[in-house]
C-alpha cells in the first residue's frame, strides 16, 4: 500500500511585519517558515496506518522553495519514507486551485492507495487544495476528516466527518480516496534528533514542472484567484485597548466584567 | 452568461441557516451580475424546502433531487456542475461550510472557476471581487479573477444576514442524472461534545486557549472562572490535544455562544473560532500576539501576559 501526503510549509508572521511595495504580499523578512499544523496530523494518520500494515509506504509531497525541505526532512524523520519537492520560480504566490494542479501531476506518478492533505493552512486558510486535488485524480474524497479506519482486506476507509456544531458523520469509501485531515484526529509524533539526523539520508527528490509536462502557463491557468490588494483589518467598531501594567489591565477587566454582568 | 446562482444547504431535512445568509450576500452583487438570482437546494427530497427559499429578491428556485437521502460531496459536484450548464451564472455562491468545502473545490478545479474561499464580503468592479483573511486572517486580501468568466466563492457563515422570506420566486425541478455520482456510503450521524456544562447557557464565560500553553495550568483557570462566576470554555486546540471535553469548545464544530461577557484569554481567534462567539455582548480578549484575528472582533483588549493578568484578577473577586 502506498500513502502519498501532500505537505506545506506556512508562512508564520513576526508580531511586527511590513507590507511589501505594492501592496499584495508582506516583506518576507518578517517571515517564519514552519510545517502547516494539519499536515502534522495527516502525516501522522499515514504513520499510524504505516505501522498498522505491512510494507506501507509514506511519500510525502510539496510544492516550495528550499524552505520546505525543513518540513520535508520533518516528516522523513517522524517516518515517511521518501519526499518529493516540486519547485519553479513562477509558483511563487500560487493559490490552492494552482498548487491543486500540481500536486495531482506529481500525485499521478505515485498511483497512491490514498491521499492524506490536512484540513487546510494555518497561513492560507482556503481549505481547498485537498478536494480540488482529489478532482483532478478522480479520486473520492472525503472532507474534513477527524477519525479514519482502514480495511486492508476490502481497501475501504470508514471515517467520520466533523460537521459544524459537534455533530459528525460516519460514512465508508472505497480507496484510492482522498481524505482531509482535521486537527485532533490523533497525536502527532515528535522525532527524536537522531531521526532528524538520519533522515538527511533518506530519499528527497527535488521534481521541476518539466517534469511533469506542465510549464508556468498551465499553473497560471490554474489559478483561482489573484491577490490585488493586502490591508490591516479594521478593528472592531468601538474596540478599545486597555494599556498598562497587568494589575492596570485586570483592574479594567474586572470594572467591565462587574458592570457588564450587573446589568 | 449571468446572474448569480446561490446554492442552499440542507442537513437531515433542516434547511441550513446559512442558505438565506447567502441570498442576501448574492443580492448585494445581483444587479452587476446580471439581475437573475437564482437559489438551487440539491436534497434527498429538495421541494420540502423550495418555499422557504423563495426569499424577497431571489427570481427562480431550482430543486435537485438527490438519489441520497442525505448530503453526498460527489453528489452535490456533479449537480452543481450541470446546474451550471443549465442557467450558466456568472457567479456562484456556496457556504464556507464542511459539506461545501467537500464540493466547491472541487468544481472550480473542474471548470476551471474563478475561486476563493472563506469570502466574506463580495463587491463588483468589472467582475466580483471577493474579501478575505490572509496570513492567517492577520491581514484582509481583497481577490480579483482576472480572465475568469465565472466565479465560485464559498462564503463564511454568520457573514451575512439571512434575506426575509415572502418572496415571489417560481420554483421548478431540474432533472439531473445523479444514479452513478454517489461515492461515498452514509452510516450514521452522531452528536458529540454532550456533556455535564451547556456552555450555551452561560451569561459570561472564560475561556482559554493554545495560549495557556500546558494541560497543567487548566486548573488554575477553573479556579479563576469559579471565583469569577465564570464558565469556562476552551478554543479547539485544547480539546485536541485532550485537555477538555469537546462540550466546552467554542467554535464552528463546537458550540456557538450569545454570553453577556466573554473574557478570552490566550485566544488568537482563528476564523472557525470566531464563528462561535463573535456575537456575544462583550468580548475582551487578552493575547501576546498585537494582529491576533481576535482583536478585531473584540470590544475591550489587552496585549499582554495572560498568566500575570489572570493572578491579578483573582484579586478583583
Amino acid at each position: 500500500m502506498k500513502v502519498v501526503v501532500p505537505v506545506k510549509q506556512v508562512a508564520n508572521l513576526d508580531d511586527e511585519f511590513e507590507l511589501d511595495d505594492d501592496g499584495t504580499g508582506v516583506d518576507p523578512d518578517s517571515v517564519e517558515w514552519e510545517l502547516n499544523e494539519w499536515d502534522t496530523f495527516s502525516v501522522e494518520a499515514a504513520l499510524q496506518l504505516a505501522e498498522a500494515g505491512d510494507g506501507t509506504e509514506v511519500v510525502v509531497v510539496s510544492v516550495g522553495d528550499e524552505e520546505a525541505d525543513e518540513g520535508l526532512l520533518a516528516c522523513l524523520a517522524k517516518g515517511a519514507d521518501r519526499a518529493v519537492r516540486i519547485w519553479d520560480d513562477g509558483l511563487e504566490g500560487a493559490d490552492a486551485l494552482a498548487v491543486a494542479r500540481v500536486l495531482a501531476a506529481a500525485v499521478e506518478r505515485e498511483s497512491p492507495d490514498l491521499v492524506l492533505c490536512g484540513v487546510q493552512s494555518s497561513d492560507a486558510v482556503a481549505g481547498a487544495t485537498g478536494v480540488a486535488l482529489a478532482a483532478h485524480l478522480g479520486l473520492p474524497r472525503v472532507a474534513v476528516v477527524n477519525k479514519l479506519d482502514y480495511d486492508a482486506a476490502s481497501s475501504t476507509a470508514t471515517v467520520e466527518r466533523e460537521l459544524e456544531g459537534g455533530l459528525v458523520e460516519v460514512l465508508r469509501v472505497r480507496c484510492p480516496a482522498l481524505l482531509t485531515i482535521q486537527t485532533g484526529i490523533n497525536e502527532p509524533r515528535y522525532a527524536t534528533l537522531r531521526a532528524i539526523k538520519q533522515a538527511r539520508d533518506k530519499p528527497l527528490e527535488v521534481v521541476e514542472l518539466a517534469a511533469l509536462a506542465l510549464d508556468g502557463a498551465a499553473v497560471a491557468q490554474a489559478a483561482g484567484a489573484r491577490t490585488r490588494a493586502l490591508r490591516h483589518h479594521e478593528k472592531g467598531e468601538g474596540a478599545e485597548m486597555i494599556d498598562g501594567s497587568a494589575a492596570d489591565v485586570a483592574g479594567r477587566i474586572a470594572e467591565i466584567v462587574k458592570e457588564r454582568m450587573s446589568g | 452568461m449571468s446572474g448569480v446562482l446561490v446554492i442552499a444547504e440542507t442537513r437531515r431535512g433542516e434547511l441550513r441557516d446559512v442558505s438565506l445568509e447567502l441570498v442576501t450576500a448574492a443580492m448585494d452583487v445581483n444587479d452587476p451580475a446580471g439581475g437573475r438570482l437564482t437559489v438551487a437546494v440539491i436534497d434527498g427530497s429538495p421541494e420540502a424546502h423550495a418555499q422557504a427559499l423563495g426569499a424577497n429578491g431571489v427570481d427562480e428556485v431550482v430543486t435537485v433531487t438527490s438519489p441520497v437521502e442525505h448530503f453526498e460531496a460527489h453528489v452535490a459536484q456533479r449537480a452543481v456542475e450541470a446546474l451550471i450548464d443549465e442557467l450558466d451564472p456568472t457567479l456562484i455562491v456556496c457556504g464556507h461550510t464542511i459539506d461545501a468545502l467537500g464540493f466547491g473545490p472541487a468544481v472550480a478545479a473542474a471548470r476551471g472557476l474563478g475561486f476563493a474561499s472563506d469570502v466574506t464580503r463580495i463587491a463588483w468592479d468589472g467582475g466580483p471581487i471577493a474579501s478575505r483573511g490572509a496570513y492567517g486572517d492577520k491581514l484582509q486580501a481583497e481577490l480579483d479573477f482576472p480572465g475568469r468568466e465565472r466565479v465560485l466563492l464559498l462564503v463564511r457563515a454568520g457573514a451575512f444576514e439571512p434575506a426575509s422570506g415572502g418572496g415571489g420566486a417560481s420554483v421548478r425541478a431540474l432533472d439531473v442524472d445523479l444514479g452513478d455520482a454517489v461515492r461515498t456510503e452514509h452510516v450514521d450521524f452522531v452528536e458529540v461534545g454532550a456533556g455535564d456544562v451547556d456552555i450555551t447557557k452561560a451569561d459570561f464565560l472564560l475561556s482559554i486557549g493554545r495560549g495557556i500553553e500546558d494541560k497543567d495550568n487548566i486548573p488554575q483557570f477553573e479556579e479563576l472562572a469559579d471565583k469569577m462566576g465564570a464558565t469556562l470554555s476552551v478554543s479547539r486546540p485544547i480539546v485536541d490535544a485532550g485537555w477538555m471535553s469537546n462540550a466546552r469548545q467554542v467554535g464552528q464544530s463546537g458550540k456557538t455562544v450569545k454570553p453577556k461577557v466573554y473574557l478570552a484569554l490566550g485566544i488568537s481567534g482563528a476564523v472557525q473560532h470566531l464563528a462561535g462567539m463573535q456575537k456575544a455582548d462583550t468580548i475582551i480578549a487578552v493575547n501576546t500576539d498585537p494582529e491576533a484575528p481576535i482583536f478585531t472582533v473584540a470590544h475591550y483588549g489587552a496585549v499582554t501576559d495572560l498568566f500575570e493578568v489572570a493572578d491579578e484578577l483573582e484579586q478583583h473577586f
